[in-house]
């Protein structure tokens, strides 16, 4: 059994909320800088260069990419060969409060959702957790803002919907989004399981690298072609028109009911921030 | 290259702005979202005097992070305008002149827009930092008790923005195909 300290965890949730806000993967830095030379209308061209020039400016000077710094939602994968010397819930809540607080980043998370008063520290994170075989633990901390979170959507569809009734689904949610999820979007999926599956699981697609292709070349050509229809709808960079309404479509799928076909929609806005650290044994 | 415009706004201004225009704006705004606005419709319900004089304004729909040391404002995007969409009219026909946000808006706020010659602007959803580059000052004057979400006069320089809706009620989220 090999023993982390709760302490080492908090550090490294506080470590990465900050990195997280503050710097955009390379892999959208540089699709947006690709998205360019696709637009030709000037205000999109315009829109995508102002992106990445806010992009190189959050990290200059060390201020978040955008001021809704999110829920922080959390990842955790655990070895099943570690043990934590402590809570982990309030170790990851505790980084919460000090990343947020150190990076001076906005406190946006109400204690009630219909009271409706602020917690004051961003606590509580959304928390996940899975197993992992061996001796160290990933965690990942997402800042999830809202504009984009709240034109997500879930949908309940009959087996005999199938792969055309799951497209449908995905295109009117990204097509009712229009402006608000600050296109260009990322577009998350989950296609099976349960209601909640389905919805994890179209979080944990935003997670894949922008310009990664899908495993499984069944899903690979359908992530292809929802891009490409997305695209077409013209909502474009920050909604003022254009072919760049998303950098990249991600799928992911798990077995579920005879009865049943659940589809999930989570829209990440055009910075879809997200960063991992590996706690081991020995870092 | 965009227009520079420095406050306050004129009616000739704002008549010869037209939809997807880019501009740089320069002047004084104030900042209100959700409850802002909520508690804003609330005082006017109850006849009671707003924080700041609503005519002619320009409100944007912000709530920024806390200012780093050594800075003014930390970054500063515009929020969803169409959660403020059931305040919008009301506050129009109290004289507010011209919003500052991100998204499509009601037919009523465009409506409203178009009937009392004003304008909705859109800063580029996303770019919180590079907009709090353009305050240069940034004064709480209500609501202290809502914190990010209180009432503040920033005075921006080239701020810049697109006109989302102009004066006649042409709407940019409706042009695309």
């Amino acid at each position: 059994m090999r023993i982390i300290e709760e302490a080492r965890i908090t550090d490294a949730v506080e470590k990465l909320c900050i990195e997280a806000n503050i710097c955009i993967g390379h892999d959208i830095k540089e699709a947006l800088i690709k998205a360019k030379t696709c637009e030709s209308l000037p205000l999109a061209r315009s829109v995508l260069d102002t992106l990445s020039e806010n992009a190189e400016i959050a990290q200059r000077e060390k201020l978040p990419v955008c001021q809704d710094t999110g829920m922080t939602v959390v990842f955790v994968s655990l070895g099943t060969k570690v043990h934590i010397n402590g809570n982990i819930n309030d170790a990851i809540n505790e980084g919460v409060r000090r990343g947020y607080k150190n990076g001076y980043f906005r406190n946006s998370v109400v204690g009630d959702p219909i009271t409706r008063k602020n917690t004051g520290d961003n606590t509580p994170a959304v928390i996940h957790y899975d197993f992992a075989e061996g001796d160290s633990i990933k965690i990942t901390v997402m800042p999830k803002g809202f504009g984009s979170e709240n034109m997500s959507a879930v949908k309940m569809l009959s087996p005999s919907d199938g792969l055309s009734g799951a497209e449908s689904f995905i295109i009117e949610t990204v097509l009712k989004a229009g402006a608000n999820p600050c296109p260009p979007i990322i577009v998350g999926v989950g296609i099976g399981g349960t209601m909640e599956k389905a919805a994890l699981l179209s979080k944990q697609a935003l997670l894949r690298d922008v310009g990664s292709v899908n495993s499984e070349p069944f899903w690979a050509e359908f992530e292809a072609r929802l891009l490409e229809k997305i695209n077409a709808l013209g909502i474009g960079p920050a909604g003022y028109g254009g072919i760049t309404t998303a950098l990249a479509a991600h799928v992911l799928t798990y077995p579920t009911h005879i009865a049943g076909l659940p589809v999930a929609v989570n829209i990440g806005c055009h910075a879809t921030r997200h960063k991992t650290k590996q706690l081991t044994i020995d870092n | 290259m965009p227009t520079k415009i420095t406050m306050p706004f004129t009616a000739e201004i704002i008549s010869c702005l037209k939809v997807g225009e880019e501009i740089l704006l320069s002047g004084e705004i104030f900042t209100a979202r959700d409850a802002a606005h909520k508690r804003m419709v609330e005082m006017l319900d109850a006849n009671v005097m707003l924080p700041f004089e609503l005519d002619g304004q320009v409100v944007y729909y912000a709530g920024p992070c806390p200012a780093p040391p050594g800075k003014v404002i930390g970054s500063i995007g515009p929020t969803t305008s169409a959660r403020m969409d059931v305040y919008t009219p009301r506050l129009i026909k109290e004289g507010l002149k011209i919003m500052i946000g991100k998204g499509e808006r009601s037919p009523a706020v465009i409506s409203a827009i178009r009937e009392y010659k004003g304008l909705y602007l859109a800063a580029v959803s996303g770019a919180g930092a590079l907009l709090s580059l353009c305050v240069k000052r940034a004064e709480l004057i209500a609501f202290e008790d809502l914190g990010t979400e209180a009432v503040y006069k920033l005075e921006v320089h080239n701020m810049p923005l697109v006109v989302a809706v102009d004066s006649r009620g042409n709407n940019i989220y409706g042009l695309r195909g």
